[in-house]
């Protein structure tokens, strides 16, 4: 009877696992393939899909050469000694594909044709798009880079220096293209390129760690005088805090950007530093004094019964014991700043942080893939690391009350 | 609320709460009645509205920009899509949250698969349109689609869709990114308080042999209403200030406008006119800001 009723519950609950692994795979899909493209060359995330990584490679040109020439060269290309096909010196005589073609097209020693069957088409081009495989193949029997389905870390590269030439900034750099060494130095420094992605990741951690701490200092003492102090109007107070949360940013943008404007502020980090701060506190307010007014009323009364004053009593007893709050609201906020788009874009433009940067990367035409998806997933690394480490706190930070905009 | 059980000079509390009070005054309250103001002011914010008026045209005098942000067919576009939004994508992503905390909680990899849902709240609005901008892409030559979504319907034997910029799509292309942000919020707070549902009424009702579906709708549902409540009234706010999804994927650009996109747009050209979108954006979160304020005051007189 048992193994039945195991059965039968494996069988109940089919449908309901089938449905969510569908879901949780619908979920990954869009990210796995930007993840799986900023790992690719250029040329294959342009000419096919991400998910072709997964069939089954074939050899580029294999068939081809199996066709035309393994009859003399033999499959290892070594058969005829003086046409050795696996020597790199004779190979890089013929380095590029038509040249390749003009080869083979000429007659042998003896003047017999050098390739009788099977023949190739009258018309070069179609030649060539036949050929050309065959070159990538003996380029592999000779030992050269196979093309195929490598990856390469070479976008994150482009996407770190912020290069955007037309091959990528490792191998511009080793053959000394002009444009490009008028651009880098092709050393460390170029990871601070004001273009790339390093600088922003920079700007990007300047302007978080500040924008974190200060509103949490500041609604620390907040939070403690509405939690345990009295004082006229602080129902009306909190209550107006309440509705602050949710008031759309936009509102404020001009207003301050002016501001900024008077007082030299205009893409500063201080700048950009006050305006999070401003915004956050509300939120942050509202979480701490509803944690710390959560505490038991008990400890406090000894505390202040043993003599301690506010000042004691919030340094050594409020904040050790908000430790929970204070990162929940830590990873909430550092989280929404180093996210953030629209407030340094209006507040920092000059120092774009990673948000800004991946937009200026953005080619309408949609050419530099490769790069986009390198740049994104710089992007997402930090924020990932922080979210799964401290996944509790963030999910607690998100259920202690409504959601700040 | 607990009350406060130590006497205090009453100047003490103003110490402890000013810094914070100064701050949002200047960075919010401030802005906001500025804002107000410069909704009335022309392009630069230096005169009355009033002199953008063109003779012999409809003129609002010196509520002109408002006359922009209701009548001018890109300001309609965007109050429509808005609206659009609203209707569709906010209880989409309900239903979704709901869907995913419902089905998780019957599975051994709860943690694993809340995870993976959840994650896109992790990522930034513009990394997660990068990547759907990478799912729509399309390759409209004759080279193999490596747009996920275009390379499944080519598959089909159908021909390849331009998601983003065909009108008949592209709205509900980007709703679909909404949802795929938003859903793991969503599922987080319900299925926080699904949990809090005591099992004993559910067991109860199974026993008196009452369906999984009717278990779901009549005690569940219910039970939790409150909490689905305040998850939509965050997904309002959060979809009337949609922004970087549409700035990201198409700029607000065939017939996807958004009032958000379309402030940020004026924010240099045109003062005036952002200004009164703005505060047009604040008009329409007040209803739920008076909402939050009165449930915070019943929480509280019940604590």
């Amino acid at each position: 009877m048992k193994p039945f009723a195991r059965l039968n519950k494996f069988l109940s609950k089919l449908p309901v696992n089938l449905v969510l692994i569908a879901l949780i795979l619908l979920w990954l899909v869009p990210t796995l393939g930007l993840f799986i493209t900023s790992f690719r060359p250029r040329e294959d995330v342009r000419t096919t899909g991400w998910w072709t990584i997964f069939r089954e490679q074939q050899v580029v040109g294999q068939v081809e050469y199996e066709t035309y020439c393994a009859s003399c060269h033999g499959m290892d290309g070594a058969a005829i000694p003086q046409a050795n096909l696996a020597d790199p010196e004779l190979m890089n005589a013929y380095a590029r594909s038509n040249r390749l073609l003009v080869m083979l097209k000429q007659p042998l020693e003896d003047d017999s044709p050098h390739m009788v069957d099977p023949l190739l088409p009258e018309n070069v081009n179609e030649s060539l798009a036949i050929l050309s495989p065959v070159h990538e193949y003996i380029g592999a029997l000779s030992g050269e880079e196979t093309k195929g389905s490598r990856l390469t870390l070479r976008n994150y590269a482009d996407a770190l220096v912020g290069y955007k030439g037309t091959q990528d900034y490792l191998t511009d750099c080793q053959e000394g293209v002009e444009s490009t060494l008028v651009k880098f130095k092709c050393n460390i420094s170029d990871l601070l390129n004001p273009e790339g992605m390093g600088s922003a990741f920079i700007n990007t951690l300047i302007v978080a760690v500040p924008s974190t701490l200060l509103p949490i200092f500041f609604a620390a003492f907040a939070a403690y005088a509405f939690a345990w102090m009295d004082f006229k109007g602080r129902q009306w107070l909190f209550a107006l805090l309440v509705g602050l949360q949710i008031i759309p940013l936009q509102m404020t943008l001009v207003p301050i950007a002016r501001l900024y404007a008077d007082l030299g502020l205009e893409s500063t980090f201080v700048g950009i530093w006050l305006f999070h701060t401003g915004f956050g506190l509300p939120y942050a307010i509202y979480l701490m004094r509803n944690f710390l007014g959560g505490l038991p009323r008990e400890v406090f009364e000894s505390i202040y019964l043993d003599g301690a004053n506010h000042w004691t009593a919030f340094w050594k007893l409020a904040i050790p014991l908000s430790m929970p709050a204070i990162a929940s609201l830590g990873i909430f906020q550092f989280l929404w700043v180093w996210n953030d788009f629209l407030v340094a874009k209006i507040f920092l433009s000059s120092k774009p942080v990673l948000t800004v940067q991946i937009t200026n990367l953005i080619d309408p035409r949609g050419a530099n893939w490769h790069i986009l998806t390198g740049a994104a997933f710089l992007s997402f690394i930090v924020p990932m690391i922080v979210f799964f480490a401290f996944q509790r706190y963030f999910v607690r930070g998100l259920l202690a009350g409504s959601v700040k905009g | 609320m607990t009350s406060s059980i130590m006497k205090q000079r009453p100047w003490v509390p103003l110490l402890y709460l000013l810094p914070a009070l100064i701050i949002m005054f200047v960075f919010i309250i401030y802005p906001m009645f500025n804002t107000f103001v410069l909704s009335f002011r022309d392009k630069t914010g230096t005169q009355p509205a009033s002199v953008d008026c063109v003779p012999n045209e409809p003129c609002w005098g010196n509520f002109e920009n408002y006359r922009y942000a209701l009548t001018n067919p890109e300001m309609t576009t965007a109050l429509r899509n808005n609206a659009m939004w609203l209707l569709l994508m906010v209880p989409g992503t309900v239903i979704a949250g709901l869907l995913f905390a419902v089905l998780a909680d019957k599975v051994r990899y709860e943690a694993l698969a809340k995870s993976i849902i959840f994650m896109p709240m992790a990522i930034s609005f513009v990394g997660a349109g990068i990547i759907w901008r990478f799912v729509y892409a399309i390759q409209s030559g004759g080279g193999e689609q490596i747009g996920v979504l275009n390379a499944v319907l080519v598959g089909f034997g159908v021909k390849p869709v331009a998601w983003l910029s065909d009108p008949l799509f592209n709205n509900y292309a980007l709703m679909i990114v909404g949802v795929w942000l938003w859903a793991g919020f969503c599922m987080t707070i319900l299925s926080a308080a699904l949990k809090g549902v005591p099992t004993e009424i559910l067991e109860a009702a199974r026993v008196d042999g009452a369906s999984e579906w009717r278990v779901f709708f009549n005690i569940m549902v219910p039970l939790i209403m409150p909490t689905i409540v305040v998850v939509t009234t965050t997904m309002v706010i959060n979809v009337l200030k949609i922004f970087d999804i549409v700035f990201v994927l198409t700029g607000g650009n065939f017939g996807t406008e958004v009032i958000a996109n379309r402030m940020f747009k004026l924010i240099v050209t045109d003062t005036g006119r952002s200004m009164a979108i703005a505060v047009l954006l604040v008009l329409l979160t007040i209803p739920i800001m008076i909402f939050n304020v009165y449930r915070f005051r019943q929480q509280e007189a019940m604590r």
